[in-house]
């Protein structure tokens, strides 16, 4: 496995019951790369994401994120899941936006974004407000750091919930439908602070139906279906001429 | 004159009344219920001032040392009870929902248990716990005769205490099954550990949920104190008892009694709207105001 792979996936399998969720789902992401799932609601795009960062537990298969691997630890010919501690350390490492921005209500805005680094990290408080400040300032939010996320739009809540993930420095960010729950008129907004993000190196995995943004800034783009991965290549060459018929088929409806 | 003529005409009429003021309606049946009321009000507060009350004993006895000792007791009880029954709570909560099926099972039954049976009644176990375990401790190591460990204090305490941690444990748990669930994906997400996203994620926002009714069990435990009386603590009541058996102005001293809880719960109910205030801070009631 070479250096610069942030995540990589090897045959991850999830089960509800007799349901399969996730059918050997398999994966690889390069540093500074920008990766989309797309796909039919029920696919498993969300749960294959939320196996990276082990808010989800797959039954079978690995996943290795810096060339760690995520929420085991083999002993001989078993793989044992790793203690509270050792899981909390691992999720620093990848940070999570939600479909519904799940920020701290309790929290002004600039305390969301610094509770990660001060409480997690320990990182001094100083050097953390203004780190908070300035990546506040970089999503547009300057004005509004003081707010409880009660009195902000959805656009700007998700846009507080991604400078939170920023603020942690962390090596990936998994996006779960980042724009699902907004008003169409607060998508962009969001969707440009992404590209922004895209455009200064972060590695990104972004489950999405925004094929425009897809096309615009990914570099790789997955499509899933029934639990398995259907498709998987460079952005231009999936969404353009997909080699699986139901990546097209897929596709065309998303477009009429 | 033509029919349509005669049809405008009233017509006119009809819209100009635009201008007459308003007049609501008549309440009749209110005001007799009022009325009512207010005659009984005046009745009970007539038979009060008339009846055989000593007011001047009211007056002498509200602040004796007797009685300002009883208070400061019944105070103390219920700060210790609550505090008890507050620590029991959350780890009961934390119990139940843990999914650990031993831990869970303990939980329920101490609820059942401590929630079924009467405060009273286990107050007078506490306190006669001495006729069924002359001693206790651990063998070996340290022991005790019960009859002095089990003082009037400790045994309330007890009894209070274990009691209220049952009830308090429901309140505790419905305020951690109020926290969103997206909240502790949140905090996990960002690599807290289960320790650190109770204390500083889920508590402080079940509080919100959780203050109203505990703050409610404060009052109710200021009340269930007077319970201790039995065991002879000498809380308010117990001591306003000891001198009415003296001096035989039974009423006077309950009524003494009386006067201090309700400042007590007085001072409590405007402690419970700053706390309140607090801990909904970043909702959306508060926002509104602000």
């Amino acid at each position: 496995m070479t250096k610069d792979i942030i995540v990589k996936a090897v045959d991850v399998t999830k089960l509800y019951g007799p349901f399969t969720a996730l059918d050997k789902v398999s994966l690889e992401i390069a540093k500074g790369e920008v990766c989309c799932i797309i796909g039919p609601s029920g696919s498993g795009k969300s749960t294959f994401l939320r196996c990276i960062n082990q808010l989800e537990k797959m039954n079978s298969g690995a996943i290795w994120v810096n060339d760690e691997l995520v929420g085991y630890r083999r002993e001989g010919n078993n793989l044992h899941e790793i203690n509270d501690a050792d899981m909390a350390r691992q999720r620093r490492r990848v940070g999570m936006v939600f479909q519904r921005f799940n920020l701290f209500p309790h929290m002004t805005a600039l305390e969301n974004v610094m509770e990660g680094p001060v409480q997690v990290l320990k990182e001094p408080v100083a050097e953390v407000r203004k780190r908070a400040e300035d990546i506040l300032a970089r999503v547009g939010l300057s004005d509004k750091i003081s707010h409880y996320p009660s009195q902000l739009s959805g656009g700007q809540q998700q846009r507080v919930a991604i400078a939170r993930a920023m603020c942690m420095r962390p090596d990936l960010i998994l996006f779960d439908e980042p724009t699902s729950a907004l008003d169409p008129e607060l998508v962009s907004e969001v969707l440009d602070v992404m590209k922004d993000l895209a455009a200064s190196g972060m590695t990104m995995i972004v489950v999405t139906h925004e094929l425009g943004f897809a096309r615009n800034v990914a570099n790789t783009v997955a499509f899933m279906e029934a639990g398995k991965m259907v498709e998987i290549g460079p952005a231009s060459e999936v969404l353009t001429s997909p080699k699986s018929p139901r990546t097209a088929e897929f596709i065309k409806a998303v477009h009429s | 004159m033509s029919t349509a003529d005669v049809t405008s005409s009233t017509n006119d009429q009809k819209y100009e009344i635009a201008h007459l003021k308003l007049v609501p309606k008549r309440h009749i049946g209110r005001m007799i219920a009022a009325a009512i009321v207010l005659l009984i009000l005046a009745a009970i507060v007539r038979a009060f001032s008339v009846g055989q009350i000593e007011w001047s004993y009211v007056r002498d006895f509200l602040f004796a040392p007797a009685i300002l000792d009883g208070l400061k007791s019944t105070l103390i009880m219920t700060v210790a009870a609550m505090g008890l029954g507050i620590i029991l709570g959350v780890v009961i909560a934390i119990m139940r929902v843990s999914g650990n099926p031993v831990l869970s099972s303990i939980a329920i039954g101490y609820v059942w248990i401590f929630r079924g049976a009467p405060a009273l009644l286990q107050l007078m176990i506490w306190f006669n716990l001495a006729l069924i375990f002359p001693t206790m401790g651990i063998p070996g190591l340290f022991e005790f005769r019960t009859v002095d460990i089990m003082t009037p204090f400790v045994a309330a305490m007890l009894g209070l205490g274990i009691s209220q941690g049952a009830y308090t444990s429901e309140v505790v748990r419905s305020g951690l099954l109020s926290v969103d669930s997206g909240q502790y994906e949140a905090a996990r997400a960002i690599g807290m550990t289960q320790f650190k996203m109770l204390r500083r994620i889920v508590l402080p926002q079940a509080m919100r949920v959780m203050v109203p009714p505990i703050g409610n069990e404060v009052i109710g435990m200021v009340k269930l104190t007077s319970l201790a009386s039995v065991i002879q603590y000498s809380e308010i009541l117990h001591n306003a008892q000891i001198i009415y058996f003296a001096n035989t102005r039974v009423l006077e001293l309950l009524l003494v009694a009386c006067f201090w809880y309700l400042v007590v719960v007085t001072l409590l109910s405007i402690g419970q709207y700053y706390i309140e205030r607090y801990f909904g801070r970043g909702s959306k009631s508060i926002t509104a105001s602000m």
